[in-house]
């Protein structure tokens, strides 16, 4: 059974306030997304009644704060259907996974002359630790090409895959709101004998997530894009490869024993997260993904397959030829992400325009300078959709792109 | 809240529609380029530079119609003009964008010419996540002087 996004609105204090008397529009979820009020009590409750430490001491509240750290473990490996709770590593957001993957197991072994595949799509938390990669020990870097309408072009996969050892890419484009074929994109990598990287940041707040289906290898992903704090992010991989990989930040909680003359990890997934991790902002992403939940992840795909088509529906038969709206027009292939250009209004006065209206869009070049490079422009405008959007909102964007066409007098 | 009338007068539009001194210069002058990485604009600034005087200054690049009215009001009002001068100049602009001054054994600003066209931007203020965009073209500016010295 489908939701209203009208009622799941009314759960985020946020949206409702007003601005100068107007409605908050908050088309900007692909960059962060609001928090309902089932998190933020969550999060105020657990600092109320049973904040304290976690893994180190004996008494009772200990004990209570680290039983609720972990039931977020266990609630994250049922989102994403990890086999092994121990597979999922708390980090700081799905940079610092990505980070992890790329200078542990890239570390330990990535030799020069290895290839690392990448996409054009790339965000650069999934393209800058491979070029520190490539500069420290001269790792090849290989990028699978776009179709005109932004989806990968697979075309000369099996060649770029060909003696790689790492293919990490996005299953969802952050600005083209692209979904590409993950599960296909993993057999590919391990045909190959390459090591799958799932970037799920974007992914994984509006579909519903199986890794154990995709076969993938490592999955990355924040909590603040899926209704959850900022502070905390999820690595997940193979037990096995976890296991063989060399710890990433050194500290407390990671040690099994430390001497004067050295020191051994601990077990998974503790050997990753050294130092007091995010306590209060676990227990809030597992109320976020408690939330997701009872609402439906098939069911939050589809109201963003539904919202893309109004959307791009609404904007083309209202600016027809003065919008492009970049990536695939097919909802079946695409998430509720837009990026667009208006007339020649640049994309940053596009966004101070609809600010007067409240409406709030991302512009810039997202974190994807080499895919605006293709795109042929160094910024574009993005409105992002979640379940908390409604056709009001597509409409209410539709309206207030009206003034920037007027006021450059285009 | 301030109006967008604040930021986008008339004469910034006119600046962005027909910007003045476009193009490139080719050495021996002076290649600076600036980006800000939060929107992604790029600028580049040539100068030529002669006997302490920027005799010629032409601009490159892309970006909203702030950074590029901005780079154009720069380019107009700083051709001509002594280093010295134009120095003073940054300063008075970075000033009016409620920018610390940096050098604090600067010496006192000469404030006695007009500011003219570049006075357009002094709303700029108002829209605090824009002064980036006013003061790229200004920073890219310094970097090309100091690569002439």
């Amino acid at each position: 059974m489908s939701f209203d996004p009208v009622v799941v609105k009314k759960d985020f204090p946020l949206l409702e306030r007003e601005i100068n008397g107007k409605p908050v529009v908050y088309l900007d979820s692909a960059n962060t997304s609001q928090k309902p009020r089932q998190v933020i009590d969550a999060m105020s409750r657990f600092m109320e009644t049973s904040y304290a430490p976690i893994n180190r001491s004996a008494y009772h509240l200990a004990a209570e704060s680290t039983d609720a750290f972990e039931g977020a473990r266990g609630a994250v490996r049922r989102f994403i259907n990890a086999p092994r709770v121990n597979e999922v590593v708390f980090t700081k957001n799905a940079t610092e996974a990505l980070n992890l993957v790329a200078h542990s197991w890239g570390g330990a072994n990535l030799r020069q002359g290895d290839a690392v595949v990448l996409t054009h799509m790339e965000h650069h938390a999934n393209i800058v630790p491979w070029h520190m990669l490539a500069a420290e020990r001269g790792v090849e870097l290989r990028w699978v090409p776009l179709t005109s309408d932004g989806q990968l072009d697979l075309s000369d996969l099996p060649k770029l895959l060909d003696g790689a050892k790492v293919f990490s890419f996005t299953a969802m484009s952050n600005v083209l709101g692209t979904l590409t074929p993950v599960k296909q994109l993993v057999d590919a990598a391990h045909a190959a004998g390459a090591v799958a990287i799932v970037d799920g940041c974007q992914y994984v707040p509006h579909n519903p997530t199986d890794v154990q289906a995709w076969g993938a290898d490592f999955l990355a992903f924040s909590s603040h894009k899926l209704c959850g704090p900022s502070g905390i992010g999820v690595l997940w991989g193979r037990e096995s490869l976890l296991d063989a990989m060399p710890p990433f930040l050194g500290g407390g909680n990671m040690i099994a024993d430390v001497r004067l003359d050295g020191f051994s990890c601990a077990e998974l997934p503790a050997k990753f997260e050294a130092g007091t991790p995010p306590i209060t902002e676990a227990i809030g992403m597992h109320a976020a993904i408690s939330y997701l939940c009872a609402l439906g992840m098939d069911n939050v795909r589809a109201h963003e397959a539904e919202i893309a088509a109004y959307a791009i529906g609404t904007l083309k038969a209202r600016y027809g030829d003065d919008i492009t709206i970049h990536g695939p027009t097919d909802p079946a292939v695409r998430g509720a992400t837009l990026s667009f250009q208006f007339k020649d209004v640049h994309p940053h006065d596009v966004s101070q325009v609809l600010d007067q209206a409240n409406v709030c869009v991302r512009a810039g070049h997202h974190c994807a300078k080499p895919l605006m490079k293709l795109l042929g422009s160094n910024a574009t405008a993005r409105a992002s959709f979640y379940i908390y959007n409604s056709t009001a909102d597509a409409d209410a964007l539709a309206d207030a792109l009206a003034n920037a066409g007027d006021l450059f007098g285009l | 809240m301030p109006g967008l009338e604040d930021l986008y007068r008339e004469i910034i539009l006119d600046h962005y529609r027909t910007p003045r001194n476009r193009g490139e210069l080719a050495p021996p002058a002076v290649r600076a380029e600036g980006h800000n990485p939060l929107c992604g604009d790029e600028i580049q600034v040539y100068l030529d530079v002669k006997d302490g005087v920027v005799s010629d200054i032409k601009i490159g690049g892309q970006g909203c119609s702030i950074s590029q009215s901005s780079a154009s009001m720069m380019s107009a009002a700083v051709k001509g003009k002594s280093v010295d001068e134009i120095r003073n100049l940054v300063r008075r602009f970075k000033n009016m964008m409620s920018i610390e001054e940096e050098d604090e054994n600067a010496p006192p600003l000469d404030e006695s010419k007009p500011l003219g066209d570049l006075e357009a931007l002094r709303g700029v203020v108002k829209f605090p996540v824009r002064i980036k965009c006013a003061t790229l073209a200004w920073n890219t500016l310094l970097d090309g002087l100091s690569q002439s010295n």
